[in-house]
């Protein structure tokens, strides 16, 4: 008896503890608080260990063979990287939930503070290209599925799945060569550096937002396409609803579960991206950052960058199930 | 091994295939020839033609260096093509390790194993690469590794999914069964098994570690001077785009068009490995067929006028015409009922006379017309109104009938705001009134409530109560006691018919069970393949019906009485697919009363009086040769016919 009771858990009404475990909502919050704090550790832990796992001396790695090794020494003490393992770990965790990510061994700011100074570019940058795919792609991914519904217009659609494949397929490095070519060089329209006025936004945004557009805009049309095919699609047209309503109340929301999935794969890979289009357009955000310090080897710099983008991505993913969680009023909040 | 070979070379049969396997091709040779062709002219460097625009002697312009940029994009190809592959083997071999570690490991370290990759798998690629790429050092054999092993979890990720479905199969089974080690099961059973899609997602990993490789060391953290591979010609080109755009421009299309080779490669393959479509060739559109069939008595006033109703859809040869010139009436009030096999025609003739078949699905009728109004000339927003009010559809599944992401309650309010101008609190509260009307408990608390929080049977009654939101005159309901419990089904029906009686609603009864249908209807119509064959009243049932297949689903109900002993009653064979109908009547090969005439001429659907039509050459007439008839039926093989399945009493 008592190995039935216990894998057919006690419902839910009985008892007040019992009713906040059982409330699917209180479960799904402290399961994916969970994930978030056992991610977050991850991501400090390989943060902290990257400047271990660097063969030989880092000091030395960054200050160059023909550094004193005074000057070394007394680098690797301020560092502490001559305490034991566990030690410079416990200091490491400390600064971080003090605010005091170390400091730049090239520039000797607090590391804190270049970060402060250069997060706002990325963060517009990066947020303001995720606007433009959401605002491009699904009205053009809706609007395809309801136009190439059912086997219509076969030339458009495999026009519009060419063009995207094509646009998904160019790096936004790449692109941004090109648009710093075609409007920066050839018309000299647009800004091709730094972060002035409105339209020197307009290149970097625009070359991180293709390609994650175009690839969003496909997901949207085929999944669309495959909710129009559903029986409760068909409920609402024998309610003759407008065709508008049928695609927009009852047809997207439906297809809003993958989009939404996949969109948040996309931001963090657009997080990602802006790495390479900062270079592109020397653009003063963490990602031109990391690049100089990767090559200076001014390993605290790293550190905190590293530390910035992951909890980015932590964070985007987060939304993404709790929209998730919330879009869904059927099972996926009870799913483990 | 031939199939499988045969399926790679099928991915070059299809025009896009064909593209990415030449250019494929074409890059691969460049990879291995142009070194050994251009390879020292590439580092030829000429003083006095430094940082030149593009010219006759250099086509692209030159470097810094006064180095061809032309010679130097095409030799880069080898070193770009080698550090692509190469990263994307070892990511391979990394993530098969560690996604196939879980099933060889204990169960505790297995777990761990998978959520560190769980957890790895939520960066992005190039965020792992810059990781990755500060611990290896920057350089060549730094970025290589760090690309390599930041595409390893979503390899271990994928090889966890491809061998957990595999897993599962019947001869890795049976293999544990026989004792065969976790090891050996992984290594000799699961891997070779999942070899294929690794393998095309490989050919696209290629593609994406051939971009990320060009971003390394165009942000000059991969390839170091002097080697050189696209992504540091980009570099160099950029600083100096004003001066020549081509020595940015040339190694970036270089990237884009080899990256692209190996991307549309690997997604035709993955296509054709996976589920193929075929590209169909469709004629014109059908057109009407003119029909011989003699129209159903004009009988008083008529809610529902069908004559020669006729529904193709495209399939793979060309067109098939699944409902082929079905004429019938329903009058104000009368219960009709739709009976014969799956794939009889039946629902789509339902889903015609509503206008619901979307296109591709071509529907014509030499007439069509509800509550006096044709339904094929006019346009949904003339008749938006008058069949979302008039007309109710019940569906077959009320489980997925209703959109989950929605209230049950809105779901009916809607029709009230669009169709009849309530407010939403009004049409809210119609809709709970509508749901008490059809019986459903605490109707308030449930209209707010999902589709998911309701049995079968409420949602169904939920689906007649959104019918009934207006003032139905015609309720088509389409096998609505199918997918529900026996018990249900009662109710179900019960309630259909209080909604005829108290709302004057004529209603057509789609159903695969003649019992059910003569339960609960003043005629029937019995359809086989795409026709009517026969349209007779309920009353006329079990003594009168002429035609050999109506009597054959007559027979085919047990009853009570039937001798346990016997074999259930069938009707051997099957009915015809809609694209092979045979010529004659479509019956004749299932018919035991099948002549000559039968396999020739289709017989028409004639009157035959006592408000009866039957479209068969040999109708039966007396009650001798319907004993007949009946018994040529019983005792023969095919059970999965469904009408032998149901009605049976438990």
């Amino acid at each position: 008896m008592t190995s039935i009771a216990s894998k057919f858990p006690v419902p839910a009404r009985a008892g007040a503890l019992a009713g906040a475990w059982g409330n699917p909502w209180v479960s799904f919050a402290v399961r994916r608080t969970w994930r978030f704090i056992a991610s977050l550790w991850v991501l400090i832990t390989a943060a902290f260990l990257m400047i271990h796992l660097v063969p030989g001396d880092p000091v030395r790695a960054a200050l160059g063979l023909t550094a004193p090794a005074a000057l070394v020494r007394a680098k690797r003490q301020a560092l502490g990287l001559n305490d034991p393992l566990l030690t410079q770990y416990w200091h490491y965790l400390h600064g971080i939930f003090t605010g005091d990510f170390g400091t730049s061994m090239t520039s000797n700011l607090p590391v804190s503070e270049v970060i402060a100074d250069r997060l706002p570019a990325t963060v517009e940058m990066a947020g303001l290209a995720f606007l433009v795919v959401v605002v491009v792609s699904i009205p053009v991914g809706v609007a395809m599925a309801v136009l190439t519904r059912g086997g219509r217009r076969r030339g458009g659609e495999l026009a519009f799945t060419s063009t995207s494949v094509f646009l998904a397929a160019i790096p936004e490095f790449l692109l941004a060569v090109a648009l710093v070519y075609v409007f920066g060089v050839k018309l000299g329209w647009l800004p091709v550096a730094g972060r002035s006025d409105a339209a020197s936004y307009v290149l970097p945004v625009i070359s991180l937002a293709v390609a994650p557009a175009a690839v969003l805009a496909r997901i949207v049309r085929v999944e669309l396409l495959a909710v129009l095919g559903n029986d409760y699609v068909r409920t609402a047209r024998a309610k003759r609803l407008p065709a508008r309503l049928v695609y927009v109340r009852h047809a997207l929301p439906n297809a809003l579960t993958a989009t939404l999935t996949l969109g948040g794969l996309l931001l963090t890979a657009m997080v990602a991206g802006t790495v390479l289009v900062e270079n592109v357009f020397a653009w003063p955000g963490v990602g031109s950052t990391i690049v100089a310090s990767i090559l200076q080897r001014d390993y605290p710099l790293v550190q905190g960058i590293v530390l910035v983008y992951g909890v980015m991505v932590l964070l985007v993913n987060l939304v993404v199930d709790v929209l998730l969680a919330l879009l869904d009023p059927r099972s996926t909040i009870r799913e483990s | 091994m031939g199939k499988r070979r045969s399926k790679w070379l099928a991915v070059t049969r299809t025009p896009t295939g064909a593209c990415a396997a030449v250019l494929l091709v074409l890059v691969i040779a460049l990879a291995i020839f142009a070194p050994i062709i251009w390879g020292a002219r590439a580092s030829v460097i000429d003083t006095d033609s430094i940082s030149q625009g593009p010219s006759a002697g250099h086509l692209f312009g030159t470097d810094d260096l006064g180095r061809d940029i032309l010679y130097r994009v095409l030799v880069a190809s080898r070193l770009s093509l080698e550090l692509a592959v190469l990263a994307t083997l070892i990511g391979v071999g990394a993530g098969t390790i560690l996604g196939a570690l879980p099933s060889i490991l204990p169960r505790r370290a297995g777990r761990f194993v998978t959520s560190a990759v769980n957890i790895a798998v939520a960066f992005p690629g190039l965020l792992l690469a810059l990781f990755f790429a500060v611990i290896f050092g920057v350089g060549t054999t730094g970025a290589v590794l760090a690309i390599g092993l930041a595409t390893a979890p979503s390899f271990a990720r994928l090889v966890q999914t491809l061998s957990a479905s595999v897993a599962g199969r019947d001869f890795v089974s049976a293999a544990r069964v026989a004792g065969v080690g976790r090891l050996r099961l992984m290594i000799r059973h699961i891997l070779p098994n999942i070899g294929e899609p690794l393998v095309v997602n490989a050919t696209i990993g290629a593609g994406g570690a051939l971009l990320a490789f060009a971003g390394l060391s165009f942000l000059g953290i991969g390839v170091q001077a002097p080697d050189y591979d696209w992504g540091r010609l980009l570099g160099e080109g950029l600083n100096r785009i004003y001066i020549n755009p081509a020595a940015a421009l040339a190694p970036g299309i270089a990237v884009v068009i080899a990256g692209l080779a190996f991307n549309l490669f690997g997604e035709v393959a993955a296509a054709v490995v996976g589920a193929r479509t075929p590209i169909r060739r469709l004629g014109r559109r059908p057109e009407p067929v003119p029909s011989e069939e003699e129209p159903g008595l004009a009988r008083g006033d008529a809610v529902l006028e069908v004559e020669n109703l006729r529904v193709s859809f495209p399939g793979r040869s060309g067109w098939t015409t699944p409902v082929r010139g079905v004429s019938f009436t329903v009058c104000t009030g009368e219960a009709v009922g739709v009976v014969g096999e799956s794939g009889s025609g039946k629902s789509l003739t339902a889903l015609a006379v509503s206008r619901l078949i979307e296109t591709p699905g071509v529907v014509t009728a030499d007439r069509l017309e509800f509550a006096g109004k044709p339904l094929l000339e006019a346009s949904d927003r003339e008749l938006r109104g008058l069949l979302g009010t008039s007309l109710a559809m019940v569906f077959q599944d009320p489980m997925t009938s209703f959109n989950p992401t929605r209230k049950i309650g809105r779901q009916l309010a809607e029709v009230s705001e669009q169709h009849q101008g309530l407010s939403r609190r009004q049409a809210l509260a119609r809709a709970v009134d509508r749901l008490r009307a059809v019986r459903v408990p605490a109707a308030a608390r449930r209209a707010r409530q999902y589709p998911h929080e309701f049995s079968g049977g409420m949602r169904q009654r939920a689906m007649i109560a959104m019918g009934l939101m207006g003032d139905p005159r015609l309720v088509v309901a389409d096998e609505p006691t199918t997918a529900l419990d026996v018990t249900v089904q009662r109710q179900v029906l019960q309630l259909l018919a209080r909604v005829r009686a108290d709302e004057h609603a004529a209603i057509l009864l789609i159903s695969h069970d003649i019992a059910v249908v003569a339960q609960n209807c003043d005629r029937i119509l019995v359809m086989y393949a795409g026709r009517i064959v026969e349209d007779l009243p309920t009353r006329g049932l079990l003594t009168g019906p002429r035609h050999p297949y109506t009597r054959a689903l007559i027979a085919a109900v047990p009853d009570l009485d039937a001798d346990r002993e016997q074999p259930l009653a069938v009707i051997p064979g099957r009915p015809p697919e809609p694209d092979q109908v045979p010529v004659g009547c479509a019956f004749a090969p299932r018919c035991p009363l099948a002549s000559e005439r039968c396999r020739t001429e289709d017989p028409v659907l004639a009157d035959i009086g006592g408000g009866g039509r039957v479209a068969c050459w040999h109708p039966v007439v007396d009650a001798h040769r319907a004993e007949i008839t009946s018994q040529a039926f019983v005792g023969v093989t095919d059970d999965d016919s469904e009408l032998a399945s149901t009605g049976t009493p438990g």
